[in-house]
This record gives structure tokens, C-alpha cells and sequence, in this order.
């Protein structure tokens, strides 16, 4: 079958298994779209290129399948490149098409012409260039198994356009040539045996769980270890999800903003069994005084992850789920009552300190708006979040039961991710109710995507959690900088008249009992809405780890430092 | 302290970006880096000497094994290896002086490569050690220009099977996909 490059590029998606693609066109990718229209593909057109990979990074993580995006050359793709390094940074399974010019202009300077291949070398997983038909169906096939092989990560596919244009016979790649693809190892014999030996020896263990149980599907094994060894567990951020914190074991989040208790148990620990988390700095803090009592047991399916920030005593290097179901059956049954009873203590103390528990005085704080959304949602939302104060209250207070209800930049931290992110996430899971949480600030980086929004006529709930402020830099600025305020202090255009101009309900709430009855009738109207929740101005996350600090000296509500360890 | 690594990659467009690229941003320090053919057309070879003064090699060769057209990492550092550099060194020389040159010259198994009125070209091949010692003799002479080619490196009585005899010896490095 002869056919153009353009039409090669979508019967590889398709025959990929895709169904969505995100994208934006433009010169160089035109004959793509133009082939596009014969393929059963929904192409969602966003407003800003950055949201379509927000987008294709959110509908990978809500559903575990590989997200696509597709844009054209020069700024549509460097567009892209904030959503490239957000998903790099959390190992997202994505693929980035984008146009590039004529090959036989490549390097001339032409109009709309970048070096997309070099600019995202460092930021996706792997790229390619492609100037000849004959490569697309093999770079496309490729692409798709590089992102989901091993650690999964971004992709990028640069097709020049008379590629795209011209014609070839169509032949389907049957096998791969990648011989430099990590093979995921089973796990060693002799590293199981040494990992049981510090299990059943350890009196204070604790699990570190990262987004390793998600991306491996381990939440199921891993609540089966906890229930036959006892073990107490801590989520990264991007672990939150992966185990439920019904689970009376499930001590929470842990790091720079994880609880006091959670932290304290690190510190105390004989035992650290680390699955799937990379122990990056939000998390250990000071690495010279990280966890000084403990052995720890890595298991990790990157190699160049274990042993990078933290030393391990016993490396796993292999994928989550697999080592769990051998350890499972090996690891001795056992009970670490005093263990538990000592984090209880601690957890007790917190729940007394918890702005939840206090008088609030008439006041709206952002704990009351997210955990008033939790009851009302019965924990069982997608929430996509932007970065700072609010994304990590919600990371608190919103408690996610399920894997893959909780859609964060973590490594990357990007501002604007939250509402493209839940489109992606609404798109690939119709039924869920879908949340975006966004700052007042984070929000207008990308709140041009409401449109989108109402054009794939989507319902989606909106929660803009504005206290004027670029909050998490105001709070750094009140610890660190004497109050200094520069330039966090932020103008926000009336949100609910800007919801009504994209045809978006919009509700202003300023008083904690106005919550319940404005998002349970919105919940009810089943179109989307935002809430405009004006929050107080110059509240805090607590407790807080000062970058680079001892995981033990955390700054705690109202704001002296205090050791807890 | 300095190891060698030795990496198999897929002779593509780019790999050499790739690499340097990896040892940029993770601030990895090259020492050294040479890249050529290897027994397949289809296959080059890298010889990186690295300094792991920031990064312990494991992770450096755990690193480089994640980019996809590499396809082998070892660390050969610390096993019997024949390592080769080759220099270029255009000497100071005037005409009663070649004989004196080219004797000290064969001293180190190297050759005058090419003469000119004032000077000579001197070609060496050996481990850096040898290529350092001749350079220092000549020095005093008046080096007017050098290049070096930089570490090559092979390991000794292994089975070529695969080019670089994984399982035969070679210490396994995290890196190494099986």
C-alpha cells in the first residue's frame, strides 16, 4: 500500500493504539492535519501549545496509557518544551510530534525553522529527526516503545515536511532494532535473600513509596506486603495514591511539607524499604543527617537512580510489582506494635495542631476549601493541581484512595499545569469527576485552555484557590527573606466574570459554610464551573523542611522551629 | 579518581551529541573521549575516561547506558587492559639536529613522520605514560604544536565474542542491561 508520510504517521498512531491527540497546527505540520481527517482520531485543539502537552502528560498519568501531542515547527514546538521537561522530570509516557521544515532547508534559518531535536535532547528520553518517508513508520513504533519501556518518559518525533509529503510503500515495523533498550532484570535471588534478611530483622521499618507504584500497578501487591508484614507506610508526592491512607498503616505524605510525625519516623527508622521513589531533595532534606539509623533496601527499575543521592544496602534494581510478588510470598509475617504506637503518638500530636481541628474564626482557609471538596467528592475526585501553597494542601488534605486520582507536577514543579493537565485526565476517564486546583497566580498561565474546555464540552470543576499572593513564594519570602514581598503580591482579573466570558458557571465563596451548598449544587448541574474561593491572604504551609535543612528541624504552625526527632 | 569506560553504540546520527550532552548536564567530567569504528559497521566504540571526583562510575555508566543507541557500558578500569594514544608533535629542529631527535625518538618506538627546514613532525603511539615521557623530553627542544588522539582502550585475552567480551571477565557495572 503506497501512501504518504503524513498518512503513515496516523496509521502508526492508530495501529498504536490512539485514540486522542492534543495539538495545534501550522505550516510545516499541515499535511499531517490534512491526512489526520481520514483517521478515527479526536484531535483536541488547544490555545497555547504548552497546553497540549500538559494535556497529553495528564491523560497518560489519569490512565496509564502513552498521551500524545502534536504541534509544528519553530515556536509550536518550543512551546511544547515546558510540558516535555514536566513530564521528563515525573516519567510520563508521552510522544511529541512536531513539523519540521523541508529537509532540504534544514539548517538555512527558514521560516519557523528551530533545531527541535537539539533543544529537547536533554528534556525527553529520546528524539529523532526524521527527513526521509521511510523512517516515519520505524521512528513512530520506536517512540512509542521507548516511552513506555523501563522508566517511562517523554518522546519527541520531528518530521520534516516534504517527509510527510511524499510517498512510500507502507510497511508496518513487525519487529524493533533497539538493542540499547534497559531490559527490565528479574530481581536477584541473592538480593531478595539479603532484602528478607533486613526485613525480618528490622523492629522499626518503614516503607518509602514513590510513583513507582503506580507506574509498575503495584498499589495491589505492595497493601498485601504492608498487611502481612505490618510495615507502616510514607508516600512521596507522586506516590500519593499508590496506597490508601484509610489504611490504618498509611502514615501520609512525607518531605519538606510532609507531616512532623511522618519525618520523625525517617529519622527514627532501622529500616527504610524504598519502592519506586528516587529520594530526591524535597524529600531527605540534608542528606548528610537523612535517616542516619537505618539500613536501606532500594528497589528501583533505573539503575542510575539507585545509589545517586542516597546510599543503599541492599539494590533491587528491577520493576516494582515483579519484586513485590517475590518478596511477598518469602517475607516473614510480623507485628511492630511499639514501632506504630510511638508514629501514633506523633500523628496524634499533629491531628491536635491541624488548622482543621481550630476555630476558624470566620475566616476561609485553603485546609477547610480542600478538605470540604474531599467530603463532598467522598475522596474519589481526579484532581489535577498546579505548584505551590495550594497543591500542597491539597496534597494533605485531599486523601486519595485510588492510584492515578492525584495529577501533580512534582519533579519539574510547573506553574499552569493543573487545567490542561485535567482535560487530558477528563478526556481519558469520561465517567471521573475531574477537579483542576489551581492558585490564583499558576491559574492564568494557562486559563486560555477554558476555552478548550467548552469546545470539547467537558465537565470540569474548577477550584481557584486565590489569596492574592504567589503564595508559596510569599511564604519563602516571610521565612527567608524578612517579609520582603518582591513581586508576589499579584492583580487577578475577576475570575467568575472571566469564567462567564468562555460560557463557564463561576461562583465567588469567601465563607467555609458557603462551600458544601455551592459544590454540591455545581456537582449536580453536571457542566463545568469555577469557584473563585478567596481564601486568607497569608497563610502558610505547615510544617515546613527549609530546603536543604535537617528532615528533622521542621519550621511548625505558628512558625518557630522546633526538633522534633 | 580516573576511570576508563568503554561503550558499544549504534552508529547513528547524533549519538556523539547524545553523549556529551549527558556529561554536560549531569556535570560529569570527560577527561578524555575518543569514538570510532568498532568490528561492525553498524556498531562504534567509545573510550571515555571520566573523573568521578562529583559522580561515582556507576552512575556515570548507569547514565549512559539509559540513552537508547548505547548499548554496552563497561568500566574497564581496574582490569589488564592494552590502552593506546597516539601524538603528533612538531618539534623544533634544526638540520643538524634529526639525527639526534629521530635516535631519541626510537627510543620510544616513534618516528619522524615528516621534515621541514625548521622542524620536524614526531609520531608516538603508546599508553599515555610513554606518549607523556617522549613529550617531556622533547619540551625542553621547543614543542611547536601537538595533538593527541586520546585513550583508546581494549581488554587483554578475553574472547571477542561481542566486542568487548561482557561476561568474560569484564567487572559488571550497573549499567549493563541483563
Amino acid at each position: 500500500m503506497i501512501l504518504t508520510g503524513a498518512q503513515i504517521l496516523w496509521e502508526c498512531l492508530v495501529r498504536e493504539g490512539v485514540d486522542t491527540v492534543f495539538g495545534y497546527p501550522g505550516g510545516a505540520i499541515l499535511p499531517a492535519y490534512d491526512a489526520m481527517l481520514d483517521f478515527p482520531v479526536r484531535h483536541v485543539l488547544v490555545r497555547h501549545e504548552q497546553g497540549a502537552a500538559h494535556m497529553a502528560d495528564g491523560y497518560a498519568r489519569a490512565s496509564g496509557k502513552v498521551g500524545v501531542a502534536i504541534a509544528t515547527s519553530g515556536p509550536g514546538a518550543t512551546n511544547l518544551t515546558t510540558g516535555i521537561a514536566t513530564a521528563m522530570l515525573d516519567s510520563i509516557p508521552t510522544v511529541f510530534i512536531t513539523g519540521q521544515v523541508p529537509s532540504k532547508v534544514l539548517g538555512s534559518d527558514a521560516f519557523q525553522e528551530t533545531d527541535v531535536t537539539g533543544i529537547t535532547l536533554p528534556i525527553t528520553k529520546h528524539n529523532e529527526l526524521v527527513t526521509d518517508v521511510k523512517d516515519i513508520a520505524r521512528s513512530v513504533r520506536e517512540a512509542f516503545a521507548i516511552a513506555k519501556n523501563g522508566r517511562p518518559g517523554p518522546v519527541l518525533v520531528d518530521i520534516c515536511k516534504d517527509a510527510q509529503q511524499a510517498k512510500t510503500e507502507f510497511e508496518w515495523p513487525e519487529t524493533l532494532d533497539l538493542p540499547g533498550l534497559l531490559k527490565t532484570r528479574a530481581p536477584r535471588a541473592n538480593d531478595l535473600k539479603n532484602a528478607i534478611d533486613l526485613i525480618a530483622k528490622a523492629e522499626r521499618p518503614l516503607i518509602l513509596a514513590g510513583h513507582g507504584v503506580l507506574e509498575s500497578g503495584a498499589s495491589e501487591v505492595l497493601r498485601a506486603f504492608v498487611d502481612k508484614t505490618q510495615i507502616p507506610v510514607a508516600l512521596t508526592l507522586l506516590g500519593l495514591g499508590g496506597f490508601p491512607p484509610s489504611h490504618p498503616l498509611c502514615l501520609g505524605m512525607m518531605g519538606m511539607h510532609g507531616e512532623a510525625y511522618v519525618n520523625s519516623a525517617i529519622q527514627r527508622a532501622d529500616l527504610l524499604l524504598a519502592f519506586g521513589m528516587r529520594f530526591d531533595d524535597r524529600v531527605t532534606g540534608n542528606l548528610k543527617t537523612y535517616a542516619p539509623h537505618s539500613k536501606k533496601i532500594h528497589v528501583e527499575i533505573d539503575p542510575s537512580e539507585i545509589g545517586k543521592n542516597v546510599k543503599v544496602d541492599v539494590q533491587i534494581n528491577a520493576d516494582l510489582r515483579g519484586a513485590l510478588e517475590a518478596l511477598l510470598p518469602a517475607v516473614p509475617p510480623k507485628r511492630h506494635e511499639a514501632w506504630v504506637a510511638e508514629i501514633s503518638t506523633g500523628r496524634a500530636e499533629t491531628r491536635a495542631r491541624d488548622i482543621l481541628h481550630q476555630d476558624h474564626g470566620g475566616k476561609l482557609y485553603a485546609a477547610h476549601v480542600i478538605n470540604d471538596l474531599w467530603e463532598a467528592t467522598s475522596g474519589n475526585a481526579v484532581v489535577a493541581t498546579d505548584v505551590g501553597q495550594h497543591q500542597m494542601w491539597e496534597a494533605q488534605y485531599y486523601r486519595h484512595e485510588q492510584p492515578r486520582t492525584l495529577i501533580t507536577s512534582g519533579g519539574l514543579g510547573t506553574m499552569g499545569f493543573a487545567l490542561p493537565a485535567a482535560i487530558g485526565a477528563k478526556i481519558a476517564r469520561p465517567d471521573a469527576e475531574v477537579w483542576v486546583m489551581a492558585g490564583d497566580g499558576g491559574f492564568q498561565m494557562t486559563s486560555c485552555e477554558m476555552a478548550t474546555l467548552r469546545q470539547e464540552k467537558l465537565d470540569i470543576k474548577i477550584a481557584v484557590i486565590n489569596n492574592g499572593y504567589l503564595g508559596m513564594v510569599r511564604q519563602w519570602q516571610e521565612f527567608f527573606y524578612d517579609k520582603r514581598y518582591a513581586a508576589t503580591p499579584m492583580l487577578s482579573p475577576d475570575f467568575v466574570a472571566l469564567a462567564a466570558a468562555y460560557g463557564i458557571a463561576g461562583h465567588r465563596v469567601t465563607k467555609r459554610a458557603e462551600i458544601l451548598p455551592a459544590v454540591q449544587a455545581a456537582r449536580a448541574s453536571g457542566q463545568p464551573t469555577l469557584f473563585d474561593f478567596r481564601v486568607e491572604k497569608e497563610e502558610s504551609v505547615y510544617p515546613m523542611v527549609p530546603a536543604g535543612a535537617d528532615l528533622h528541624a521542621m519550621i511548625r504552625r505558628p512558625g518557630k522551629e522546633e526538633v522534633i526527632a | 579518581m580516573k576511570h576508563t569506560l568503554v561503550a558499544r553504540v549504534q552508529d547513528q546520527p547524533g549519538v556523539l551529541n547524545r553523549v556529551a550532552s549527558l556529561f554536560r548536564r549531569r556535570a560529569f567530567n570527560i577527561e578524555s573521549l575518543t569514538v570510532g569504528g568498532s568490528e561492525s559497521p553498524d556498531f562504534s566504540r567509545m573510550t571515555i575516561v571520566v573523573d568521578t571526583a562529583r559522580a561515582p562510575v556507576h552512575i556515570v555508566a548507569a547514565n549512559l547506558r539509559k540513552l537508547v543507541p548505547v548499548v554496552e557500558v563497561s568500566d574497564v578500569t581496574d582490569l589488564p587492559t592494552v590502552t593506546r594514544d597516539l601524538a603528533l608533535i612538531r618539534v623544533k629542529c634544526g638540520p643538524g639536529e634529526r639525527s639526534e631527535i629521530s635516535d631519541l625518538v626510537s627510543i620510544f618506538r616513534g618516528r619522524l613522520v615528516d621534515v621541514g627546514p625548521e622542524s620536524v613532525i614526531v609520531e608516538v603511539t603508546g599508553d599515555q605514560e610513554k606518549v607523556d615521557g617522549l613529550v617531556e623530553l622533547l619540551r625542553p627542544r621547543g614543542i611547536l604544536e601537538m595533538v593527541r588522539t586520546g585513550k583508546v582502550a581494549m581488554v587483554r585475552g578475553i574472547s571477542a565474542s561481542n566486542g568487548n567480551g561482557n561476561g568474560n571477565g569484564h567487572r559488571e557495572t550497573a549499567a549493563q542491561g541483563e
